[in-house]
């Protein structure tokens, strides 16, 4: 029999608010332990909540992303429980009335190498997500600060954090990974969260069950804040094959919250506390019901960039682009730009050259020096000129190489490059045409070889009028003409 | 609906509530007298009404993202039992 694995992800992402959800206090990272707690985030008796437009805002806009309903009444709930950086003893955060209903994210699943069920080729899928609320964030707790003590900052406490919460819709670590990372590019491309995964912007919780198909639902594990895809990949996989022996050597699994340790690659239970999901949620007094007007949404959605989906789609419709070039293009908005800016230059003729080269060369580029494409020392611009001198034939391919080099390190115009360096290819029939009679009347018996059928010497043919021509023979043109002289 | 000893005491230890077995007599007795309120209501007809979530029938206000606290951690911390390294201290809490 076989097993199929249930994955659904709880996504917690932090909201790129200037001011904190219930109150006026920053929220930029990496500040002096608790230079950024305010009355409200560290919980002083009488302090009131006032909720920030600018959250709510921002969950309208993912939730209008994915196609989902925007409640035009939500409600905020307290979520009880003791822990030291939770000073006030709950959370504010939604319960059975979210801002955002359900929706549905369509994603590319690639398959991923060393995955134990990844699949063999890449192909769409649709993941739906239940609901998306929003909450406040709880403070750090730093353990081991003190002899004895647990330190606690509350800096992040009251940041704001939309939960994104999917079905069960997944069904192996490609698929659960593919789906973070679609919505982790959709949360920055529609300018919520800055997605920063190191910093603790983009976190992911992962239940994890496995069945033999058409049989009911396992019992679930929950892996706990995974702040990579690469964590999310290899704990997936641990956490189902785990379960799977556990099944199969006659155990059961009891449902718990477990941890990943990239040291070892191994999951975990954390000690299970016997009342921890005795939250005891109730609509929190301190704040009235949130109303979403049809003229407020209708707002956002205005704001709303073209989505990424909707380019993946119609970079394959109009530029007749493959679903690996559209995928590429559309991994973060920037890229996408940077593509639409190159082939509204360049023009949608050469869009298929455009994507190679930006997802070739430049990319590599950005990569060895560690650059994101809004730092690209060669801009849209520059890149254009040059694709339109590939594509009329005024350079070759590696004439263009060195193009890209010069304008990279040093600069300047595709144009006055290519005549500096004399880059120029030959693209006149005639003298073509007169270097290989040339080559031909100088290599009598070579070309008598080739003709009594020795096929493989048309490379030194092609070699050698390469090299009289100094790499600028066209290398279309020169083939042809090639064939056409040898044969006689 | 009355409760039993074992819900008070649930209760009380998740409110963190040190209770000894006269107080959870009492507090028995006065939850049970508030649940029996609560089955009195239920009683009443409310069919095809929509259910508020707060007592008053207003929406909530919001304010603009804006900054407008300043960092206080010095006054904030003079009335914490103890601080360290701009750290509030707690007993230590073991995962």
């Amino acid at each position: 029999m076989t097993w199929e694995t249930i994955i659904g992800l709880e996504v917690h992402t932090q909201l790129s608010t200037c001011s904190k959800i219930f109150s006026g206090a920053p929220t930029e990272y990496g500040a002096e332990p608790n230079t950024q707690a305010d009355a409200v985030s560290i919980a002083l008796p009488g302090v009131l909540p006032v909720l920030n437009k600018g959250a709510v805002e921002r969950a309208i806009r993912f939730g209008l992303a994915i196609g989902a309903h925007i409640a035009p009444r939500s409600v905020f709930a307290r979520k009880n429980y003791f822990y030291p950086d939770l000073p006030k003893g709950y959370q504010i955060s939604q319960f059975d009335l979210p801002v955002v209903g359900m929706g549905a994210l369509k994603i590319q699943v690639e398959p991923l190498s060393g995955s134990s069920n990844g699949p063999g080729k890449t192909y769409e899928k649709v993941v739906r997500i239940t609901r998306a609320h929003l909450e406040e964030d709880a403070g750090k707790s730093v353990h081991g600060a003190s002899q004895g003590m647990t330190g606690v900052d509350l800096n992040r406490a009251g940041t704001p954090l939309l939960e994104i919460v999917s079905e069960p819709d997944m069904r192996s670590a490609a698929e659960a990974v593919a789906y973070a990372k679609a919505l982790h590019t959709l949360v920055r491309w529609i300018g919520i969260s800055d997605g920063n995964m190191q910093e603790g912007s983009f976190r992911c919780d992962v239940n994890v069950s496995v069945r033999h198909k058409g049989e009911p639902l396992g019992t679930r594990r929950e892996i706990k804040n995974l702040n990579s895809f690469k964590f999310m990949q290899q704990a997936i996989d641990y956490e189902v094959q785990w379960q799977i022996d556990t099944i199969e050597s006659g155990g059961k699994i009891q449902q718990a919250t477990v941890l990943f340790n990239p040291d070892t690659g191994e999951t975990r239970a954390m000690r299970s506390k016997e009342e921890a999901h005795d939250y005891r949620y109730f609509p929190d007094p301190d704040l009235l019901p949130l109303d979403i007007s049809e003229e407020w949404k209708e707002q956002m959605r205005a704001t709303l960039p073209e989505l990424p989906e909707a380019r993946h789609t119609r970079y394959m419709d109009q530029y007749t682009l493959t679903a690996y070039d559209a995928s590429m293009l559309t991994s973060s908005r920037d890229m996408a730009d940077f593509f639409d800016t190159c082939v509204s230059v360049a023009g949608p003729a050469n869009a298929k050259l455009a994507a190679n080269w930006i997802i070739g060369e430049v990319s590599a580029q950005l990569n060895r020096d560690g650059l994101e494409i809004t730092q690209c020392p060669v801009s849209p611009l520059q890149l254009s000129s040059m694709l339109i001198r590939i594509a009329d034939n005024t350079i070759s391919n590696s004439g263009a190489k060195e193009v890209f080099r010069t304008l990279w390190s040093e600069g300047g115009d595709a144009d006055v490059i290519i005549e500096a360096k004399g880059l120029r290819q030959v693209s006149d029939t005639g003298a073509i045409e007169a270097l290989v009679d040339g080559i031909i009347a100088a290599n009598a018996d070579k070309v008598a070889e080739y003709r009594a059928g020795k096929d493989k010497l048309f490379g030194f043919f092609v070699g050698l009028a390469m090299k009289a021509s100094k790499g600028k023979a066209n290398p279309g043109q020169l083939n042809e003409v090639l064939q056409k002289k040898l044969a006689g | 609906m009355s409760l039993s000893i074992a819900d008070v005491q649930k209760v009380a230890h998740l409110a963190r509530l040190a209770m000894n077995n006269a107080e959870i007599e009492a507090a028995k007795s006065q939850l049970s007298g508030i649940f029996e309120l609560i089955e009195e209501m239920q009683s009443v007809d409310t069919k095809g009404i929509e259910p508020m979530s707060h007592a008053q029938d207003l929406s909530q206000r919001l304010r603009e993202d804006k900054v407008t606290e300043t960092d206080q951690r010095g006054l904030f911390q003079s009335i914490a039992p103890q601080v360290e390294s701009g750290l509030y201290l707690v007993p230590q809490v073991i995962e």
